[in-house]
């Protein structure tokens, strides 16, 4: 059975001609977020059938997708906040939004709202340090920047009424 | 005003589109390039004193002269965008506002190092400079500074950008080129050196973003007009990501040369300190080089300007001195807590160990767990020997320099701060008060 759509396949076809011959292995994290930005997450069955595509062992598969952050092997919700955590950051009130985003959502670091709208992350050193505190949302991965209280309520309800 | 040579047209509006990036000069280096021989460009690289501008600082041009020269493999020009050093910010934002700046040298230089077919590894996070660089390189395609006989000559070249997955070691260039090629990003034992054996076992030259958007510049002006631009061996400009407690974060392009205290101080830069504080230390190259008190920062021990380049910020090693690094530069006022920004980073650097040496994956997490419990108050004066024992233990005993990265930071902190882990240990109560009562400890 198929779970990638024949679009997602055929773009990885694309992305193998861009390495020579007998090295389609590098089109791997490139087709991980593929998979990733249709499926969500990546589900044992998402891994081997990308597995499959680039002619890899399934296991190829699973030891990449587990040693890079940006790769949930676990179900997520629909939007993803990953908020920077990184002294620079925590400098200028990081973790003290991170605390307001944990109440304002009644969840903990790591976790995911009921509705399963939000997860939750905390991420590393986004090179964004001069407009901080920042956070990402998968799967477009756009950057917010010089985050406030009022500015991360403004973007749950947004993102409210958007789902 | 110091000399510009990345960021002179940074606020021309549309200077990200290949358009108005011809218009103001760019892609003249290409058909310069491609009208000299391969050595004779080598040999402007070589004379305009250039140094990586990824953290290292090592010379482009000898670096480019070690390329495997003999081997009838194909060879690779990649491109390191992974930057992922806490406090750097200058790649990314070069990226985004002039990605063709970036083309245009990835072009020259895979020329020089007759490389057909190059990547820039772009850290994944950074979604939105992939896109714009995709779509600056298929206007490249469009205009014939890419693909099959570049300008009508008989050189030709694909260059492809590659999304990292989310690893601060992947920007290590043997740990890059293994995740390229579609693997865990554990770095390499070296010798042997990209240089011979790379990527796909090819000769291979991994540079820096800045490094590389430098060339072009270089082709057009001549080596030698190049080094005379800043100071010793510190030649060039270098970028430089501001942030901390400045007035005015963000990215400038310095001439090598201007005295750190100009540099936090004047108008120009980073604008002061805010709210009439003092300044207590520095991070001047990425949070993986030594941090200076503020007397260290702005002078050297025997009592000279401190400048901003290589050799002054290295004066005095890691007794009294630092490192230029990547450029990343964290100012400190009195307000910050040292301790917890160390324990922060050392935080940061466990985490991102990838566990292939001992003396990096398990050492990283004592020090990280050690500086926690100083940190909230059940330390012991023992632990600041301690840490300065493992931070020993794993200088020189790694694969790869994370190690020393993670180290680093450990030992000068506690050369130049001591009193204050001290003060830690005898009276908690003292700094960091609401960290100690865990209304934060959730972000731990
Ligand atoms: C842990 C670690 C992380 C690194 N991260 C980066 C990085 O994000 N970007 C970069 O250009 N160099 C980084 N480097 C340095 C590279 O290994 C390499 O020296 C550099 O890309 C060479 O380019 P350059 O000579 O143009 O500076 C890192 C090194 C280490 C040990
Ligand atoms: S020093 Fe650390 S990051 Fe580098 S190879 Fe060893 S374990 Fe990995
Ligand atoms: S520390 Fe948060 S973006 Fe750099």
């Amino acid at each position: 059975m198929s779970v990638l759509s024949a679009s997602t396949i055929q773009e990885i076809q694309k992305i193998k001609t861009r390495y020579p011959e007998g090295r389609h292995k590098s089109a791997l994290l490139p087709a991980l977020h593929l998979a990733q930005a249709e499926c969500g997450w990546l589900p044992v069955e998402t891994m081997n059938q990308v597995a499959d595509v680039l002619d890899l062992q399934p296991i190829e598969v699973y030891e990449v997708a587990t040693f890079y952050t940006m790769f949930h092997v676990k179900p997520v919700g629909k939007y993803v906040l990953e908020v920077c955590r990184t002294g620079p950051c925590c400098n200028i009130g990081a973790e003290e939004l991170i605390q307001y985003i944990e109440e304002k959502l009644g969840i903990q670091v790591g976790q995911t709202t009921e509705d399963k709208l939000f997860t939750l992350k905390t991420v590393e050193c986004l090179a964004s340090c001069g407009s901080g505190p920042v956070l990402q949302i998968g799967p477009e991965y756009i950057y917010h920047e010089n985050l406030t209280k009022e500015s991360i309520d403004f973007l749950i309800a947004e993102l409210k009424t958007k789902a | 005003m110091s000399k510009k040579i990345l960021l002179e047209h940074i606020n021309v509006s549309g200077i990200n589109t290949l358009e108005v990036f011809v218009q103001h000069g760019g892609y003249q280096s290409v058909k310069k390039a491609l009208s000299m021989s391969t050595d004779e460009v080598l040999e402007e690289v070589k004379k305009s004193g250039l140094r990586g501008r990824g953290g290292a600082g090592f010379p482009t041009g000898m670096k480019w002269s070690f390329l495997d020269k003999k081997s009838d493999k194909p060879r690779y020009l990649v491109c390191n965008a992974d930057e992922s050093e806490p406090g750097t910010f200058k790649d990314r934002f070069l990226m985004e506002k002039i990605p063709h700046a970036l083309i245009e040298g990835m072009i020259t230089s895979s020329y020089t190092l007759g490389a057909n077919t190059s990547y820039i590894y772009v850290r994944g996070e950074m979604m939105h400079a992939i896109r714009i660089l995709e779509q600056a390189i298929q206007e490249a395609y469009k205009a014939g500074y890419l693909g099959k006989n570049i300008l009508g000559s008989n050189y030709s070249l694909d260059l492809y950008v590659h999304p990292g997955g989310g690893a601060y070691i992947c920007g290590e260039e043997t740990a890059l080129l293994e995740s390229l090629e579609g693997k865990r990003g554990n770095p390499r034992n070296k010798p042997p050196f990209p240089a011979v054996w790379g990527l796909y076992g090819c000769p291979t030259v991994v540079n820096n973003v800045e490094t590389i958007a430098d060339i072009p510049w270089i082709v057009n002006h001549g080596g030698d007009a190049y080094a005379a631009i800043g100071i010793g061996k510190s030649t060039g400009t270098k970028l430089i990501s501001a942030c901390g407690n400045i007035n005015k974060p963000g990215v400038y392009e310095i001439e090598l040369g201007i005295t750190v205290e100009d540099f936090i101080y004047s108008d120009q830069y980073c604008g002061g300190i805010p709210n009439g504080k003092k300044l207590k230390a520095v991070v001047a190259g990425g949070s993986s080089v030594p941090i200076l008190p503020s007397e260290l920062i702005l002078k050297t021990a025997t009592g000279e300007p401190r400048l901003m380049t290589y050799e002054s910020l290295g004066d005095g090693g890691f007794v009294s001195g630092t490192m230029l690094g990547s450029g990343g530069f964290i100012v400190y006022d009195e307000d910050q807590c040292i301790v917890r920004n160390l324990w922060n980073f050392t935080r940061f650097y466990h985490h991102e160990s990838c566990g292939q040496c001992s003396p990096c994956r398990e050492g990283t997490g004592w020090m990280e767990k050690v500086l926690h419990r100083i940190e909230n108050g059940h330390g012991k004066m023992s632990d600041i020997d301690l840490l300065v024992d493992i931070a020993k233990k794993i200088e020189g005993k790694t694969i790869c320099p994370l190690g020393e990265a993670a180290a680093w930071p450990v030992a000068s902190a506690i050369r130049h701060f001591r009193a204050e882990f001290e003060e830690h240990v005898i009276n908690p109560e003292s700094c960091c008060k609401k960290h100690l009562h865990g209304q934060l400890e959730h972000a731990h």
